[in-house]
């Protein structure tokens, strides 16, 4: 049976995060790995059409390409002219560990928190995780987050050569630093939800398939991490934003707020997942990180058959938690708006009062917006109107600025 | 990122009469395993034999309800899997690697069927 060559990429795919892994363990530069995975993958572009695609094809190209990295070790000039390339000195890498066979999720854990190394620009640790780790082209990155082929290839290129200049380690962090190492990685993957997320109709299809690629990723964390309680949150995080995508825009394409959508086109499927993994971070105890809450929140609105049966004081409670671990203007306006729904209005103002000189939300529309609501609901109409008027001149999205006129246009005289 | 659905069809009268051997058992759990690991399987069941199954049929306003076994259908449903892949070359090459954990012996055919979103 012959191989088309899309065939061959489709396998390459799969595998590509594995491969760069394994021989990245033999080699200790995650650039020379990816060189070796991708001369690899041109060995079977060019035998596999002949011979067929090989009965187990990951083995093949893993092979393939250790076979690549140990020559490559043995020959110590070459070896150590690819290293300087790399901005790194033979004496500085550690020799290959022995051979592991079931060492690769190790492998691949090491890979993901190298490509996410806080030394590398976000920008940086984003198109290095997605192009190593999420099989996406140079040309899939740029599409996706709306800059130049060029832009997200110089960015790789130097991610490559700084990891290898400061000497990055290939291993997964211990000790101290393990936990804000974590945190670096959940985050990468946080930001390419929030990426695909932010897709409006009309965008090229790889921004909102940026949401998928993150799932994908954080499930893959999660199989590699099993007794890591946030990333269990941050996969029941994601698994659950995701199943409101197909409710989340109107029929003319407007997008609904969670209070408006038709809670029949949530995904149940992902719910059930969601629930899964929070229920997976809950039972491994310890006190719930940022992302288990934020999940817990969602699981909330997601346990509501409709927006009036939500349980607001559990939801005010968990951003009481919430702002407790991981402190942010944001996160307490959230806040003020679940203790509003709980407690009234005037709770929710009190909040957000003390929000007001804060310099972080200065500009940030949501905070007079939401405050033009409290208003109304306690009457004060022409604090009301001035709020939502305030907030109309703050936003910078035509129709979020129509529609703050028109609640300000709306509130009682 | 189009979703899948997978179904195994199997000529119920052809499959081997002891069921899947323990070494198909252990490859399909290692498959499983690899392909919820990469994020990738959202779902999978086998199903129990039609001649445990009901079928229950609209038509003209009546309902008529049949018991399995369903003999005059060739090939029936043994199970399915859905499937989060990037595009329909993904989704073939995993299942492939689904199909080749059976021995040789076996004829068995996965439709695959894109989910409609939206």
């Amino acid at each position: 049976m012959t191989a088309t060559s899309s065939a061959v990429e489709a396998v390459y795919r799969i595998e590509s995060a594995r491969i760069i892994a394994g021989t990245a363990r033999i080699v200790r530069d995650v650039g020379i790995a990816e060189e070796i995975a991708q001369d690899a993958l041109v060995a079977a572009l060019e035998q596999w059409p002949e011979d067929g695609v090989p009965d187990r094809p990951g083995a093949w190209l893993m092979a393939t390409a250790k076979h690549r990295a140990i020559d490559l070790v043995r020959r110590r000039e070459t070896y150590a002219r690819k290293l300087a390339e790399a901005g790194r000195a033979l004496e500085d890498v550690p020799p290959p560990e022995p051979a592991d066979p079931d060492g690769i999720d190790d492998d691949l854990l090491r890979l993901i928190f190298t490509s996410c190394h806080p030394v590398l620009s976000t920008e940086a640790r984003v198109a290095l995780t997605l192009r190593l780790l999420g099989g996406l082209g140079t040309d899939e990155i740029a599409r996706a987050f709306l800059v130049r082929e060029s832009t997200v290839a110089q960015r790789i290129v130097r991610a490559k050569r700084t990891l290898g200049r400061t000497g990055v380690p290939f291993e997964v962090p211990s000790g101290p630093e393990r936990p804000a190492r974590l945190g670096s990685v959940l985050d990468v993957i946080y930001l390419i939800f929030n990426e695909g997320y932010a897709a409006t109709a009309g965008d090229d299809l790889l921004r909102p398939a940026l949401c998928e690629d993150a799932l994908r990723l954080a499930r893959l964390l999660a199989g590699l991490m099993d007794r890591e309680p946030e990333v269990h949150g941050l996969a029941a995080l994601l698994e659950l934003q995701a199943s409101r995508t197909r409710a989340r825009t109107g029929t003319d394409g407007t997008p609904l707020l969670l209070a408006e959508q038709n809670r029949a086109r949530w995904d149940h499927l992902l719910i059930r997942r969601g629930f899964a993994a929070l229920e997976r971070a809950h039972a491994l105890g310890g006190a719930p990180g940022p992302y288990t809450l934020q999940a817990a929140i969602a699981a909330c609105h997601a346990r509501a058959a409709r927006w009036s049966d939500t349980d607001w004081p559990v939801i005010a409670a968990l951003y009481g938690r919430l702002v407790a671990v991981a402190p942010s203007p944001v996160v307490e306006l959230n806040r003020a708006v679940a203790v509003s729904m709980a407690h009234g209005p005037g709770a929710g103002l009190a909040l957000t009062d003390a929000l007001l000189d804060d310099p972080a939300l200065a500009g940030y529309h949501l905070l007079p917006s939401v405050r033009g609501d409290l208003l109304e609901r306690l009457g004060r109409g022409e604090e009301a109107r001035a709020a939502f008027v305030r907030a109309s001149e703050l936003t910078r999205n035509a129709r979020e600025r129509e529609l703050l006129l028109a609640r300000a246009e709306g509130v009682s005289r | 990122m189009p979703r899948y659905l997978t179904m195994v069809r199997i000529d119920e009268k052809n499959a081997p009469a002891e069921g899947p051997s323990e070494a198909l058992m252990e490859r399909m759990g290692a498959l499983i395993e690899e392909m919820t690991k990469a994020g990738v399987l959202l779902d999978t069941a086998g199903l129990t034999p039609t001649s445990e199954g009901t079928r229950v049929t609209w038509s003209n306003g009546e309902f008529t309800v049949t018991d399995g076994p369903f003999t005059e259908t060739k090939e029936v449903i043994g199970g399915y899997a859905l499937i989060q892949a990037k595009d329909k070359a993904e989704i073939l090459e995993w299942t492939k690697r689904f199909l080749a954990v059976h021995e040789p012996y076996w004829t068995i055919t996965s439709e695959i069927r894109e989910i409609a979103e939206g």
